[in-house]
């Protein structure tokens, strides 16, 4: 069946034309004392002096923090005032969990697809170490009654009806409201059922950080980060790390599931300029690559039909059927490494002809060649800091496809074909966002 | 936010000996007093006083004009300076005074230059200059006018060390075929209070073409490269072009990159976080700077060679190691830099190449080897590499810094810190902005005529000389 051309393809490009972000932290680390506003700031600091953008308006700022304070109402906006970006940007705060990043990235570069604006800036932050505390409930109310009182007798009766239970102080907990499952339990539902390896899983997090060590060591990184606070490489990072050490640890969620071949909390930010071609030329900025098109769905993972982390398992052949791509047309594809399993389950449902038939009415999309498969390193190596980890794909996506173009270029001539990335965030919530992307 | 070096250093007897009491004990017991130099702020007039230009020496002065003063006090009037036609003892407090005397050849010369000259230093105010003009020795191939073009130098350097309250003295020595334009961009240099910690040096102006007037923002449509902007003097000197109208590309470290952004905002330029030693680090700074000065050129490039770093040992005990790494950033990175772009052709019409050498590099210093080979290397290289920019209409200098207040000076010990201050005319370390604003003069269009030479920016040390 020859694809129908995707209703998008007459509308204008938008690309990917730099990005920054903090090298990122275990929780509790460097940037202990940051903020997710502050790591925000940081990182549009860092953009802005990459690309020359000090002082300078933008069409739109659309970026989100997944842990957020009371303070945090308006946390784009306060990063921006903070930053040396002209004060008139216009700023959007934006949230869907873990893919908030890559969600802000579809907004802006649809923005300028229609050409409402011609640049903006799309990221994320998140400190799990400046992680917002909660009162409970009863306290809340309590402190709220004693404020609308009138009288001071009304004000000591209000206050009188206070236990000590109520004192508690509630931390933001990493688990789903529906379910009570924390994001790890739920991943490890899914590892079981699709019958993936602790070994598969070990395997893909060693080579995970094998792989950003030397993306590291060959300066990738070199115009993708902006050191703070002393922090001048991801600290998550194990250059060292081998599948004998990650098969020594014990399991923290099922039977296969460790603290190795799991994220750990993470603190850090990510912004990518996007731009229409013609801003990018005026500015001398030489694009990285072009945003194709995206795709969001959600799975209904209370009942258990699918896995919480799912969704983009459905997201990528919608995605794949509207602009004509197979899954191996991608030279890059960038999966989030939530967990290892959850990277391992959704190749294995991409490769399953039950699965996709039963599920997603349509062949398997097939096997990936593995060497594509997060080229890098992803989050295991790098650490997630929920709303930063879209901006990191998608800027390390499209530097890749760069570097990729001009390989090419050097060896078949202006002629070879453009090379292309697919990629694909999971988030609470039982959704996600799969992105495609090709070279300029 | 976390600095290796803590900051710069601070000059904790300078502050002692300005205030009151610790003033007192200072003039008591003949302690040296440094005082506050005159630096530049937007809006200032060029002089803190009025200017008084003498002719001295015989016939023929390149510069005499039937106006008043000749053509140096035009320049002088065309940049706001009040002129006065003799200091008088119940005048005004002088801001410079600029000789004249490229008509000298004769010995008797010197003395009518000394003697028209020590009335009018008497008259000098706090941070005044004198500026000698004269001719290059051995330019005229007469052996006694050369006698008389190398004393100038002896007068001046002297008068440098006699100098007080932040006055200093600096000879401009003139080619053949060199005038009033070749001369007004380093004239107005020297007398203003951009030259502040620049004391006790010669300048040679060659003969240039389509020398442009000095102008307000000199660097407007120059595209300023610097590498090791991320603090210091590369900081500071980021700041100065960015001031003087360039678009600031700042390089450093990817190490320093947070600095380096806060540099590259605060100028409102790039930021290249490049490693110059790198095996690639020639053509990412091709490629970068290709993107940025267009196809049609139109920008000029000045490329500022700041990055360096110290591996400091007695040359018994400096091993391969740390010969590598301070002659690789401080003198082979340049060079390579440096051909790169000019094989590219980046280094077109205008462009200027400022190296960064040193003091301890001209006079050498104990425990640096290395340093010394890396910046004494650079005073050679610029002298080597600017005929071969001639032909482009590019030039090729250095600044040599002296004692200048930054981390690096820092972490030298407390004693010898105090001597490389107070060893100076000026009694006291220089400011980062100071070695700044000598580079964003070399990259001036009118500095056409300066070719090939190192400046010092020392405060006329005793080392280095």
């Amino acid at each position: 069946m020859a694809p129908a051309p995707s209703p998008s393809a007459h509308l204008r490009s938008a690309v990917v034309v730099a990005a920054d972000r903090t090298p990122f932290s275990r929780t509790g680390r460097a940037y202990a004392r940051a903020s997710s506003q502050d790591l925000l700031t940081a990182a549009l600091d860092g953009l802005a002096a990459r690309t020359g953008l000090a002082g300078e308006r933008l069409g739109t700022v659309v970026a989100g923090a997944v842990l957020r304070h009371s303070r945090d109402l308006n946390i784009t906006r306060e990063a921006v005032l903070s930053s040396a970006l002209a004060p008139t940007t216009p700023t959007t705060d934006l949230a869907m969990a873990c893919a908030t990043g890559l969600e802000a990235a579809v907004i802006v570069s649809n923005a300028i697809r229609v050409g409402q604006v011609e640049s903006g800036i799309a990221g994320g932050a998140d400190s799990a170490s400046d992680a917002p505390l909660a009162v409970g409930d009863d306290l809340r109310r309590t402190a709220l009654a004693v404020r609308g009182a009138r009288s001071a007798p009304a004000r000591i009766r209000a206050l009188a009806r206070l236990r000590p239970s109520a004192l508690r102080v509630e931390a933001p907990r990493n688990a789903e409201p529906r379910t009570g499952l924390s994001m790890g339990e739920h991943a490890a539902l899914t590892a079981a059922a699709w019958g993936v390896s602790r070994q598969a899983q070990d395997a893909l997090a060693a080579r995970s950080h094998h792989a950003l060590a030397r993306a590291w060591d060959d300066g990738f990184f070199d115009d993708l980060v902006t050191g703070y606070l002393g922090l001048h490489r991801d600290d998550v990072l194990r250059p060292s790390t081998s599948v004998e050490a990650l098969a020594a640890l014990g399991p923290v969620f099922g039977d296969t599931m460790t603290a190795g071949n799991s994220t750990p909390l993470t603190d850090g930010a990510a912004v990518v300029l996007l731009a229409s071609e013609e801003w990018a030329a005026q500015r001398s900025l030489r694009p990285l690559a072009r945003v194709v098109d995206a795709e969001s769905a959600a799975v209904d993972f209370v009942t258990g039909t699918d896995g919480l982390l799912t969704a983009p398992v459905y997201a990528m052949p919608r995605l794949l059927d509207r602009i004509g791509w197979t899954l191996q047309d991608a030279d890059v594809l960038e999966v989030h490494e939530a967990f290892a399993s959850t990277v391992l389950a959704t190749l294995a449902a991409w490769e399953s002809e039950q699965f996709c038939a039963e599920r997603l009415g349509r062949p398997a999309l097939g096997a990936v060649d593995r060497s594509r498969l997060n080229p890098l390193g992803s989050s295991l190596a790098t650490g997630h800091p929920f709303a930063a980890t879209g901006g990191r794909v998608l800027a390390t996506a499209a530097k890749q496809l760069h570097q990729i173009a001009a390989q090419r270029e050097q060896q078949h001539g202006p002629g070879a074909p453009k090379p292309r990335a697919l990629l694909s965030v999971c988030a609470a919530g039982g959704q996600g966002v799969v992105m495609a992307l090709e070279a300029l | 936010m976390a600095r290796p070096g803590g900051g710069p250093s601070r000059d904790l007897y300078a502050e002692l000996v300005r205030t009151g009491p610790g003033a007192a004990v200072a003039q008591r017991l003949g302690l040296p007093r440094p005082a506050v130099l005159r630096r530049h702020a937007d809006g200032q007039p060029l002089l803190a006083g009025p200017a008084l230009v003498l002719t001295t020496g015989g016939e023929p002065s390149v510069f005499r004009t039937r106006e008043a003063g000749g053509a140096l006090a035009s320049v002088l009037r065309g940049a706001g300076a009040h002129l006065v036609e003799r200091a008088e003892a119940d005048g005004p407090r002088l801001g410079a005074v600029v000789v004249d005397a490229t008509g000298a050849a004769r010995v008797d010369d010197l003395a009518a230059l000394g003697l028209a000259l020590g009335p009018a230093v008497r008259r000098l105010g706090p941070s005044a200059r004198v500026v000698v003009v004269g001719p290059a020795p051995g330019s005229a191939g007469d052996p006694e006018a050369a006698a008389v073009a190398q004393g100038l130098e002896g007068v001046v350097r002297t008068v440098g060390k006699e100098l007080r309250a932040g006055a200093t003295a600096n000879l401009l020595r003139l080619a053949p075929g060199a005038g009033a334009a070749e001369v007004a961009g380093p004239l107005l240099f020297l007398v203003s209070a951009r030259s502040a910690f620049v004391d006790g040096q010669v300048v040679e102006v060659a003969a240039a073409e389509g020398l442009p007037a000095p102008v307000a923002a000199p660097l407007d449509g120059a595209l300023a490269v610097v590498t090791g902007a991320a603090r210091g003097i590369g900081r500071a000197t980021a700041q100065v072009l960015a001031r003087q109208g360039a678009r600031v590309v700042a390089v450093d470290v990817p190490a320093a990159s947070a600095d380096l952004a806060a540099t590259a905002n605060a100028v409102r330029g790039h930021a290249l976080a490049l490693d110059v030693t790198a095996a690639d680090a020639p053509q990412r700074l091709v490629e970068h700077l290709g993107a940025h000065l267009g196809a049609g050129g139109d920008r000029r490039l000045v490329l500022v060679h700041n990055a360096g770093i110290t591996r400091d040992r007695l040359l018994v005990n400096l091993d391969a190691a740390r010969w590598d790494a301070v002659l690789g950033v401080n003198l082979a990175a340049p060079l390579r830099l440096t051909s790169a772009l000019l094989e590219a052709g980046l280094l077109g019409e205008g462009a200027r190449v400022v190296g960064v050498s040193s003091t301890s590099g001209l006079a050498g210093n104990r425990g640096q080897a290395n340093y010394a080979a890396s910046k004494a290397g650079v005073a050679g290289w610029v002298r080597a590499l600017d005929p071969q920019l001639a032909a482009a209409g590019a030039t090729a200098n250095a600044v040599a810094p002296g004692f200048v207040e930054t981390e690096m000076t820092a972490r030298i010990p407390p004693l010898l810190r105090q001597l490389g201050r107070r060893t100076a005319s000026l009694q006291q370390g220089g400011r980062p902005v100071d070695v700044a604003e000598a580079v964003a003069w070399l990259a001036e269009p009118a500095s056409a005529g300066v070719r090939g030479q190192v400046v010092r920016v020392c405060g006329q040390a005793l080392v280095g000389a």
